[in-house]
């Protein structure tokens, strides 16, 4: 089974003084499964742009099945059976499935197309390995989820011997991301070979046969995924050992939130039905559930920017109802949202300018903002909050992911909240970045606010909150305590399941 | 050959940008005279003499860039909010005939220090309502905004058309359709006697920099900017989206219709359907070469200003025909868009 096919020897790429690759060198098995593990900033993708020829390497080279590769030619890479997933997909939303896989595989110049050979080809490759699709399905009525088949299908059409895939399950739900990573598997074993990229530890372990780390443009590591731990790639990809913080005992105050049979109606749509929890000082309550079930409205009414069409919210022991964004933040209720770039920053405006834009009352005087205070305020969050990468007056877009999440934390923990609503505050950050926010969150913690924490990842929802309620299709379950739940219960109650279980987990609370 | 985002832009790029666009349109139009047999040189050197070779010339350059600058303050306003109002023109004319009215008919014998200022606001008031009419459509409908405003424009010329051919048809104009005037009191002071440069001028530079400092220094200006590059993150701030909307399409409007306001008082003192020569779309133009800067603004309406009167007087001695004005002012446009575009991005191969 040791048949090279792809080499890649001694690569080094630099964008003016930053080095992005510094003489890299791997090879690729027939049939093998790497992981190319590091941090955001590592290398990566650039490493994976050259193989790809959007970028050309400013030295080494790249072999593929014994022949090199000519530098900066996409199509000879497609030719050569380089097939490239992106983490962004590039299709067209408004054409179909076939449509989409096609478009680029036939000359402009032919009169028609032939879409019937496109279809048996697509329908052959879609049963070959296990990647269903509807071919005359309109692109953009898919799911990310098969999207991200539809892309690979797409690879699969070139004749792609070799797969890269750039961080595939970004953007996917663990269900979508499991049954991602069995078809890889699967595909391996019927002679593909395949690169993904991605800097979590559970998949790369569980999927790679060998893990290669990544850090600061170089390969700093060589693993067999059988033969190590997550405890020493995390310490390899960031340099240091990282440990995710865990909580420590609770020491819960007074109820500051109360929400009785809360419904949302949106549309004809009940995105939240008769939804009963509550939040106490100096403890956090994890929502769990896959995306989509609600959480985003849940979000939305406790942030001031939905109404509740029944039931009722107290804040404080007051009636909460009527607050809109801006009278929820002067009383003391932090947000972090789960699209960050989205929704939590306008990436165009300057760093003090997203720093105080949700209180901008605050900084007004007469009319007026008082942008030597903003300014101050933003200096403020970058010193203690660790922000990297620009000053108050430089534009937010030039951070990286993780810094701008410190910089939405900072905004909202600076003044010290009574409430935090965060909604995967960790999604997409390297382990290090994953580390500090949670750090920072049980410092809140500690510092009695009350912690809303929406989540999908277990692993985070396990380590920081005091009790879990799961929602699905709008619905909250009854809270369970962490240390009495294991994976599979939880995963029991992301299904829905937790009827039975009810009465018993409502004495435990 | 690809395109890389630049990190940051550098300001000296961003001044010297609209020059370089300003040089490669002239270099473009030069071909184009080249073709209609004049020597380019001359020619250009004729619409620099055209347009300020004497005082009548110098003097009526600036009056016709007055309206430019309000009508390109209004784009720029409104484009900065990503409120795609192209309906200037429009709210140029109901602004000129409200005003018309209002002295004609209202307000004549008041004296003009208090009739000239109520008479702009009158016209930046009515040219406000003829915003406000779209942008309720699209903040409660969801109608795009670039048709509604676009076609209000004609409704907006023959309403005016109508009114002037009826109720305010002035009876002295030998059955000319052209409005009754605005009262003696009510016409522009001139900056300079015996031209036609009046006050109207003074008026625009000096809102050019009012909405400089509303757009950078003011709340309201970080929350519209906040609400065109990202309304849903603007709405997450707590912006309220819609009230900044209403608020920046009062001033948009109000500016267009202060155009025509300024206009009737200051130059023709009637109003007929041949008031504007498009003021209202080379607005756009104008709001764009200045790549939506207030101050910029003041410029760009400077140079369109400059080529058309100077164009007028070159085709008249040259031959060449004053399209060239248009040519110009359209290649400008363009240039300073692929500009503007290396302003953002870098070349690397």
């Amino acid at each position: 089974m040791s048949e090279t096919v792809l080499d890649i020897s001694a690569v080094s790429k630099r964008f003016g003084p930053v080095i992005a690759n510094e003489n890299v060198s791997l090879s690729l098995q027939r049939g093998e499964v790497i992981a190319l593990l590091g941090e955001n900033g590592a290398g990566k993708t650039t490493l994976m742009s050259i193989l790809f020829g959007h970028y050309t390497a400013d030295s080494g080279h790249v072999t593929v099945m014994g022949r090199l590769l000519p530098p900066g030619r996409p199509r000879a890479a497609i030719r050569a059976g380089i097939g490239m997933v992106h983490q962004h997909f590039s299709l067209a939303p408004n054409l179909s499935v076939l449509e989409n896989v096609m478009t680029g595989t036939e000359s402009l110049w032919r009169p028609w197309s032939d879409k019937a050979r496109g279809r048996a080809k697509l329908l052959a490759l879609s049963v070959k390995f296990g990647l269903k699709v509807d071919p005359d399905a309109r692109l953009g009525d898919l799911s990310v989820g098969e999207r991200q088949r539809v892309e690979i299908l797409k690879a699969l059409y070139n004749d792609a011997k070799i797969l890269v895939l750039d961080e595939p399950t970004a953007v996917l739900t663990n269900i979508e991301a499991e049954q991602m990573f069995a078809t890889l598997k699967d595909m391996a074993r019927q002679g593909l070979s395949i690169i993904f990229i991605s800097h979590k530890l559970d998949e790369v372990i569980s999927t790679a046969d060998r893990v290669i780390v990544l850090r600061g443009g170089r390969v700093v590591a060589e693993r067999r995924a059988m033969e190590t731990t997550k405890a020493e790639l995390a310490g390899l990809m960031v340099g240091r050992e990282v440990t995710r913080p865990q909580r420590e005992a609770a020491t819960p105050g007074a109820v500051v939130l109360q929400a009785r049979s809360v419904t949302l109606r949106e549309g004809g749509v009940e995105r939240l039905k008769a939804v009963d929890f509550h939040l106490r000082a100096g403890e956090v309550l994890g929502i769990i559930g896959v995306s989509g079930n609600g959480q985003a409205a849940l979000a939305r009414v406790l942030g001031g920017q939905a109404e509740p069409s029944d039931g009722q919210i107290t804040l404080f022991g007051q009636d909460f109802t009527g607050k809109d964004v801006r009278g929820v933040v002067a009383a003391g209720i932090g947000r972090i949202p789960e699209d960050r770039n989205h929704d939590g920053v306008i990436s165009e405006m300057t760093i003090w300018e997203n720093a105080i834009l949700e209180r901008l009352p605050d900084y007004t005087r007469r009319g007026l903002v008082d942008r030597k205070a903003g300014m101050d305020f933003a200096a403020r969050i970058i010193e203690k909050f660790d922000v990297r990468g620009g000053t108050p007056s430089s534009r937010i877009g030039r951070l990286s992911g993780g810094n701008v999440q410190k910089l939405i934390l900072g905004r909202n923990l600076i003044a010290h909240p009574k409430i935090l609503i965060a909604a995967q505050p960790a999604r997409g950050l390297d382990e290090g970045a994953v580390a500090a926010v949670h750090e920072r969150i049980l410092e809140a913690r500690r510092a009695g606010t009350a912690v809303l924490l929406i989540s999908e990842d277990l692993d985070e929802v396990m380590a920081l909150a005091d009790r879990i309620q799961a929602i699905v299709g709008g619905r909250l379950s009854p809270p369970v305590r962490p240390e009495a739940a294991d994976a599979r219960q939880l995963g029991l109650m992301m299904a829905g399941e937790w009827a039975m279980e009810s009465q018993e987990a409502d004495h435990a609370v | 050959m690809r395109f890389e985002r630049r990190e940051q832009v550098s300001p000296i790029l961003a001044l010297v940008t609209p020059l370089i666009a300003v040089a490669v349109a002239l270099l473009l139009a030069g071909v184009l005279i080249a073709l209609a047999g004049a020597p380019v040189f001359e020619a250009y050197g004729r619409i620099l003499t055209g347009a300020f070779g004497s005082r009548l010339a110098a003097t009526e350059t600036l009056a016709r860039a007055a309206p430019l600058i309000l009508t390109g303050l209004a784009a720029a306003v409104a484009f900065r909010a990503r409120l795609w109002n192209i309906g200037a023109e429009g709210q140029l004319y109901l602004g000129a005939i409200a005003a018309a009215a209002a002295s004609a008919l209202l307000f004549g014998n008041l004296p003009g220090l208090i009739q000239i200022p109520l008479l702009f606001v009158i016209g930046a008031v009515a040219g406000m309502i003829l915003l406000l009419i779209p942008l309720w459509l699209r903040l409660k409908f969801q109608v795009d905004e670039v048709v509604t405003t676009l076609l209000l424009n004609f409704v907006a010329l023959l309403f005016v058309s109508m009114l002037i051919d009826t109720v305010l048809k002035d009876p002295m104009a030998f059955g000319w359709p052209q409005s009754l005037p605005v009262s003696p009191e009510a016409e522009l002071p001139k900056i300079i006697p015996r031209s036609r440069l009046h006050i109207g001028l003074g008026v625009a530079v000096v809102l050019a920099f009012v909405v400089y400092f509303i757009q950078t220094r003011t709340a309201f200006g970080l929350q519209s900017r906040a609400a065109g590059l990202n309304p849903s993150g603007a709405a997450f701030a707590g912006v309220p989206l819609g009230r900044t909307l209403v608020l920046v399409a009062m001033m948009s409007g109000g500016l267009a219709g202060l155009a025509g306001a300024v206009e009737v008082m200051g130059v023709t003192s009637y109003v007929t359907t041949e008031l504007s020569p498009g003021y209202g779309y080379s607005g756009i133009v104008v709001a764009m070469l200045a790549g939506l800067s207030p101050l910029g603004v003041v410029l760009a309406a400077l140079f369109t200003a400059t080529m058309f009167v100077g164009a007028d007087a070159m085709s008249r001695s040259m031959g060449v025909p004053s399209y060239i004005a248009d040519v110009t002012v359209a290649l400008s446009l363009l240039s300073m868009l692929v500009a503007i575009f290396f302003t953002q991005y870098r070349i690397r191969k």
